[in-house]
């Protein structure tokens, strides 16, 4: 698969371009993380017990693994670059060559993330250095190898998942407000505010039925051993699951779309 | 230049003409599109719903956050949703669109015209989504109010009022310096829309943060000023006086120096396109 290797040095050399945009935008978002780690650092001097499951340090380790997850799998600006390829007719050569354009997009996701991740890192790192004292340790090997393949699972998930969405360009004009729509309900819904386990237990259980804590919430707990034993294999199981559909899906909706499309202006 | 009374009103008249025509010209391109104009309301309305959810699940755990409580938190969300909204209608996208102007070289289109060019660039356009956003900031704290019984005489109203104005001016004044620096390079975008994330710290309760944290988005970035003092006046908060006067001060201190380096950036401007 030579021309895709090809396609991926491409993704390096475009994203490279942006690296410097890529270090401010991580420096600058660490700041309301950092002033959430402070606000749960106040919540706990105020009062004795701990929060759900979690002591201070717990705490901490939720958000800071919350951001090494995100750094390697969020989806950055695939979604609105495939909506705009749709809506300028841009994808008509790809109908036309030997290239399927999901794996075209998938290498580049994978090339951006590459770029991203090691823009990041210094800023990333430092911070995380600088908490370090507060980092606590997953249980055991077992854990830790579990949370690396279910955070390269998530990376998949949240790629499929904006793909379809962002094929949602076939029929409307305007796709930007759906994006933000489902990003709102990951942002809550997948544990980026706040650990999903400390919700009341009903909502923590409905939220188990949607795809959504399997966009970042899922590896996290891996990682600090909430998830274990037969749960564990569940969750990785089920994690497997939403990420073979959403890519099933994916192929549905492109095969859909592509009878629909038109090429305007292509 | 003239300041004789009847010129200034004359003035005064001419530019309130000009904003009343960028402001029909919104309105025209906004119910151009209208599901989308919804739409828009929609997603604001998820955020601050959001935003509203994480308060209700941290005091599902804890009933105060040093020594504020779930309500008086909630009526710093509300109000900061109210100020960012009323921000946003107004300058959010004119700021992050200077440096297009300057990319694409309509900004020397702009230099001819016989108005004040920061007065164009700041107002162009009007986000009227912002409005209907910010009265849902308004609905919420009036909730919160009824929750803590509290009754703001007229007084502690105008000053709230006059005091987030302050606060909207901070952060006009902050975003455009660094949409300013668009002059001396292409990056200037990413530094504005980081410059848009410290917005998320103007909405927690300023003693949750203590030393360098505190000192540094106080006196240097004066995010923790911005909401916490015009909600700790409704709330009968205040420690002191001075409180109120630091957040003016920090107005004038930012106005003064977005104005100065607007001024000395626009001389160094040598137009992109030519």
């Amino acid at each position: 698969m030579r021309k895709y290797w090809h396609v991926i040095k491409i993704g390096f050399e475009n994203t490279l371009v942006y690296r410097f945009n890529f270090i401010i935008r991580a420096a600058f978002g660490l700041v309301p993380l950092l002033a959430t780690i402070y606000l749960w650092r106040t919540i706990y001097r105020g009062q004795a017990s701990p929060v759900g499951s979690y002591t201070l340090p717990g705490m901490i380790s939720y958000y800071l693994l919350v951001t090494i997850v995100d750094t390697f799998t969020a989806v950055n600006e695939d979604d609105w670059q495939i909506a705009a390829d749709i809506k300028d007719g841009n994808i008509s050569q790809f109908l036309l060559k030997p290239i399927n354009y999901l794996t075209y997009r998938l290498c580049l996701f994978f090339s951006g993330k590459a770029i991203f991740a090691a823009a990041s890192l210094l800023p990333v790192g430092l911070f995380i250095f600088f908490l370090s004292k507060y980092m606590v340790a997953p249980p055991d090997a077992t854990a830790l190898g579990c949370f690396v393949l279910s955070t390269v699972l998530t990376g998949l998930l949240q790629f499929f998942m904006s793909y379809t969405m962002a094929l949602a360009a076939f029929w409307l004009l305007e796709v930007s407000t759906l994006i933000f729509i489902i990003f709102a309900f990951e942002y809550i819904a997948g544990g980026h505010l706040f650990p999903l386990n400390i919700l009341p237990p009903g909502i923590e259980q409905a939220l188990n039925f949607t795809p959504f804590p399997y966009l970042l919430f899922f590896p996290v707990s891996v990682y600090l051993g909430q998830a274990r034993g037969a749960a564990l294999w569940q969750g990785l199981g089920a994690q497997a699951a939403w990420t073979i559909s959403f890519y099933l899906l994916a192929r549905m909706v492109w095969n859909r779309g592509i009878r629909k499309y038109s090429a305007v202006g292509g | 230049m003239n300041s004789d009374p009847p010129n200034a009103v004359a003035r005064l008249r001419r530019y309130a003409s000009i904003y009343a025509a960028l402001w029909r010209n919104s309105v025209v391109r906004e119910m151009g599109f209208k599901s989308n104009f919804l739409l828009w309301i929609l997603v604001e309305l998820l955020w601050f719903g959001l935003q509203l959810s994480f308060i209700g699940v941290i005091y599902l755990h804890t009933d105060h956050i040093a020594s504020w409580t779930k309500w008086e938190v909630v009526m710093l969300v509300g109000a900061s949703h109210f100020i960012q909204e009323i921000f946003q209608a107004f300058f959010l996208t004119n700021c992050t669109q200077l440096s297009e102007l300057i990319r694409t070289g309509r900004l020397d289109f702009m230099l001819l015209l016989p108005v004040n060019v920061r007065f164009l660039i700041s107002l162009r356009q009007v986000d009227l989504g912002g409005f209907v956003n910010a009265a849902s900031g308004l609905a919420i704290m009036g909730y919160a109010a009824r929750q803590l019984h509290l009754v703001p005489s007229p007084l502690q109203v105008i000053a709230f009022v006059l005091l987030c104005f302050v606060g909207i001016l901070i952060h006009y004044s902050l975003m455009f310096l660094l949409a300013s620096v668009a002059f001396w390079t292409v990056r200037a975008q990413g530094i504005v829309w980081g410059y848009y994330s410290l917005f998320n710290l103007a909405r927690m309760p300023d003693e949750a943060f203590q030393g360098f944290f505190r000192a540094f988005f106080t006196f240097a970035i004066p995010m923790l000023l911005v909401v916490n003092v015009p909600v700790r006046v409704l709330l009968n908060r205040l420690t002191s006086p001075g409180q109120m006067f630091l957040l003016l001060g920090a107005g004038a201190v930012c106005f003064l120096l977005s104005e100065l380096f607007w001024r000395f950036s626009i001389r160094h401007y040598t137009s992109a396109s030519a």
